[in-house]
């Protein structure tokens, strides 16, 4: 008879506490979550960019989820010098056709691997860009080639929505 | 325990009257059924489609919807209108943005993240356009006027000739329902004012519903949301009550005397 | 506190209680003997407590994604309830709670006026309260102004407008608080800082508060002292937290109401208008829990004289002890102040209800009466009750009604006499 009446009172107490804890965790997740990222930021999460007017040879740098990337509409030299390089000589060995898919546009994030500068365009002894806070030197596909930093800099994605427009993220 | 309800009632009624103090002076205002209302309403998404149709061609020349974002037509539980549907909305607006590279502000067309495009530069532009008086933001007009949806679909209905006795200035209108009587804003609706893509009849009273209902979602965008939540809610309260009522009085009777 | 030593089980446990007596601390609040003839008056300390939580972490998750600027403010808000994931359920059960904690406040500070909680030896415990009250209250209206809508900005100005009752320094006062020659923004960002400061004032009061009610132990319905531990008492653990458990769950039944299907109701329309310095509303009010001390205020035409019968109202609270000359506690055996107990519920109901109404005509005269009766309830009534009032015998114990030979066996046990 004892055995039973633990039971039954056993069954009442747990029951009780784990509907309780579903509503403890139904409303802890609120709190948290309304930290996340909220719609306004979300609905800018990519970003169309016009490159109508970005002709072989120039830079263009947008600003995406507060970051700066560099567009970079290379020439036919620059694309051959690109792909020209040998993995044995990088610190982070990546094939430039796997950085830009259309070896005429590079889009990447323009934020130094190192420390989180933003490089300078057309510097650095490689021909691409250099920066100045530690000295990194990055080529013409992005890729770091002396200095600190670790790392290549970061291709995000994107993709032609069309001839003239990128939509980045 | 008699006395709890005793007093839960008194209160109650002592509240009822606070919220009749809050309304207009006793008018009735005109009646009709809102799908939204009570603990299960929800919205009609055609009439929330037609609403938007009703706000974007009569209403948005002179009231801004600024706290509105054009993403906000995609999403749930409003008018849900289709991502390009969207972006075609948006698009068919010039958004100012800059400054450009040479320093410039410059029109672009309007995206999805951005907010709905204010008629007027600022409030006072918006005065100097319409005979000193401001036509107010309708993001939330719903929430605040004390008569709610009741005081908007009634108002936009309400405008007859002055009785006899009460003169009114050049730009001023009569109307039943406005506070106090006079508006400066002249009758907006008449009868086929607005061809409806869905070819709804276009009668001053189906516009003034689906307009109405369509700034209810503009005040209140997750109120469906808020409805299903609380239904869960509630029922998750009482099952828990009653686990806990049943544990109390298990715990209780541990003790031989309850005073 | 008289402690029996209590050494905890594990060698860790002991060693950390040795240096920080948490441990100890946990067992007293476990243990400790509280009166098993509590009825559910008394459940809304812990509800008390639940509300106070609500609105720390709810406020301070709102404080994540609130602006204090007047030019953004408004929108901040509207940004928290459009956009911020879950933004919209935690601004109304901000805001809601805030109702919430009122409603289960005045039904604190009843159970103790009936029940004569706030009689020695425990004036200091309600003194306290008193003072926890007036915090509340502080902290409400600042957060009422946050929003920066027509009632924020309007109530700011007319609230602040009352120090210039002062003498002398009254404007200087007025400026000083404004940071300005109006209420503007300078006003709103530490007004915002207050905001967020209070509720952590209260939580301190709040530990002293039940600090000081665990030296004498709680009150109880029969209002007679009782040994603890003993046969009349319960641990809290966990006879009372159940119990009240069991009342929080309905209290938050009754929120769940408000926040998920009325969640305006309590507010003002007028406050979804974006603040306008040169429009003034039809009808300024305050919320509604503050409504029966706007009608004091509003009742005495003079400026300055209304203001001190404002804070007279609230402070005259803390001289309750000493003007309450009854030697019995509890209402239940004082069947002549329990009828002017309900009058004065009546009286505050009444007020309330004025304070909501334009102050002219018969508003004002029914206002104005309230309130002079509400003075002279605690002034006049209860010091004089206290020598005329014939009472009824109170029990020996409070099991000695149901065991038997008590004449007051049928006063006490009957369910509906609270």
């Amino acid at each position: 008879m004892a055995e039973k009446k633990t039971n039954r009172r056993d069954f009442l107490f747990t029951a009780t506490y784990a509907v309780g804890a579903v509503g403890v965790g139904a409303v802890v997740w609120p709190m948290i979550d309304q930290m996340n990222p909220d719609a306004s930021v979300k609905a800018l999460a990519s970003t169309e960019v016009d490159v109508s007017a970005v002709t072989p040879g120039k830079t263009i740098t947008v600003l995406w989820r507060g970051k700066p990337v560099f567009i970079r509409r290379r020439t036919e030299d620059e694309i051959a010098e690109a792909k020209s390089v040998s993995l044995k000589d990088l610190k982070h060995p990546e094939k430039d056709e796997d950085r830009a898919k259309n070896p005429e546009w590079l889009v990447m994030l323009g934020v130094c691997t190192h420390l989180g500068c933003v490089p300078l365009d057309q510097k650095g002894d490689y021909n691409g860009w250099f920066c100045p806070c530690h000295g990194s030197h990055y080529d013409i596909s992005g890729r770091i080639r002396k200095g600190p930093a670790p790392t290549n800099m970061e291709i995000p994605e994107y993709k032609f929505v069309d001839a003239n427009t990128i939509k980045i993220g | 325990m008699k006395n709890f309800f005793r007093i839960s009632f008194l209160i109650s009624l002592f509240v009822g009257f606070q919220f009749s103090s809050y309304a207009a002076e006793k008018i009735e205002y005109l009646k009709t059924d809102w799908s939204f209302k009570g603990p299960f309403g929800k919205f009609d998404r055609a009439s929330l489609q037609r609403g938007y149709q009703v706000y974007q061609e009569v209403c948005s020349s002179c009231h801004s919807m600024k706290y509105l974002s054009y993403r906000n037509l995609v999403e749930e539980g409003g008018p849900e209108f289709s991502i390009n549907q969207a972006k075609a909305i948006a698009a068919s607006f010039e958004v100012k943005d800059g400054p450009n590279a040479d320093g410039e502000m410059f029109v672009r067309p309007g995206r999805l993240s951005d907010k709905f495009v204010m008629p007027y530069e600022n409030e006072k532009a918006a005065q100097a356009a319409n005979g000193g008086a401001y036509p107010p933001d309708m993001t939330v007009l719903v929430k605040a006027r004390g008569g709610g949806v009741d005081y908007i679909y009634s108002l936009l209905q309400g405008y007859e000739d002055p009785p006899a006795g009460i003169s009114l200035d050049d730009g001023v209108y009569y109307n039943k329902f406005m506070y106090g009587n006079k508006i400066k804003m002249s009758n907006q609706l008449s009868d086929g004012l607005v061809e409806y893509s869905d070819g709804t009849n276009a009668s001053v009273e189906q516009m003034a519903k689906d307009v109405t209902t369509f700034l209810m979602w503009t005040a209140e965008p997750h109120l469906e949301t808020r409805h299903r939540m609380g239904f869960k809610a509630i029922v998750y309260l009482i099952i828990l009550t009653v686990l806990v009522y049943f544990s109390m009085k298990r715990i209780w009777s541990r003790i031989e005397t309850k005073v | 506190m008289s402690e029996h030593e209590y050494t905890p089980k594990s060698k860790v446990g002991k060693w950390f209680n040795d240096r920080l007596p948490l441990l100890t601390l946990a067992n007293h609040l476990t243990d400790y003997p509280t009166p098993k003839n509590l009825n559910y008056w008394w459940t809304f300390g812990g509800i008390l407590t639940f509300c106070l939580i609500t609105q720390i972490v709810t406020g301070l998750v709102l404080a994540m994604h609130y602006i204090a600027h007047a030019d953004m403010a408004f929108e901040s808000v509207e940004h928290i309830m459009r956009d911020v994931n879950y933004g919209w359920l935690i601004r109304y059960i901000h805001a809601n709670g805030a109702s919430m904690f009122f409603l289960a406040v005045y039904i604190h500070i009843f159970r103790s006026l009936f029940y004569g909680s706030y009689k020695s030896p425990r004036e200091i415990i309600w003194i306290i309260g008193i003072i926890i009250y007036l915090l509340m209250m502080a902290a409400a209206f600042l957060g009422y102004v946050l929003p920066w809508g027509q009632m924020s900005f309007w109530g700011a100005t007319v609230i602040t407008n009352l120090f210039s009752a002062i003498p002398l320094v009254g404007e200087g006062i007025v400026t000083w608080l404004w940071g300005g020659y109006s209420v503007d923004n300078p006003t709103l960002t530490r007004f915002f800082t207050l905001h967020y400061l209070i509720p952590f004032l209260i939580l301190g009061l709040v530990v002293l508060h039940i600090w000081a009610l665990h030296v004498p132990g709680n009150n109880n319905p029969v209002g007679i002292d009782i040994k603890k531990p003993s046969k009349d008492t319960v641990p809290f653990h966990p006879y009372i937290v159940i119990k009240d458990g069991f009342a929080l769950l309905m209290f938050m039944i009754v929120f769940a109401f408000f926040v998920f299907y009325t969640p305006n109701i309590l507010g003002h329309a007028d406050n979804y208008i974006e603040a306008n310095p040169l429009v003034t509303p039809a009808h300024i009010v305050p919320e509604w829990y503050l409504l029966p001390f706007y009608a004091i205020l509003r009742s005495v035409p003079d400026k300055l004289l209304g203001v001190i019968a404002m804070l007279s109202a609230i402070l005259i609270l803390a001289a309750l002890p000493w003007l309450d000359t009854s030697k019995i506690r509890s209402a239940v055996f004082r069947p002549l102040y329990k009828q002017f107990y309900w009058i004065l519920v009546a009286d505050v109901l009444i007020l309330g209800y004025v304070g909501a109404m334009p102050a002219e005509g018969l508003y004002l005269l029914i206002a104005r009466i309230a309130t002079a009766y509400y003075f002279l309830h605690f002034l006049v009534v209860l010091p004089v009750l206290g020598f005329k009032e014939r009472t009824i015998p109170v029990p020996l114990s409070i099991t000695e009604p149901i065991l038997g030979g008590s004449p007051n066996l049928a006063t006490v046990k009957k369910k509906d006499n609270i």
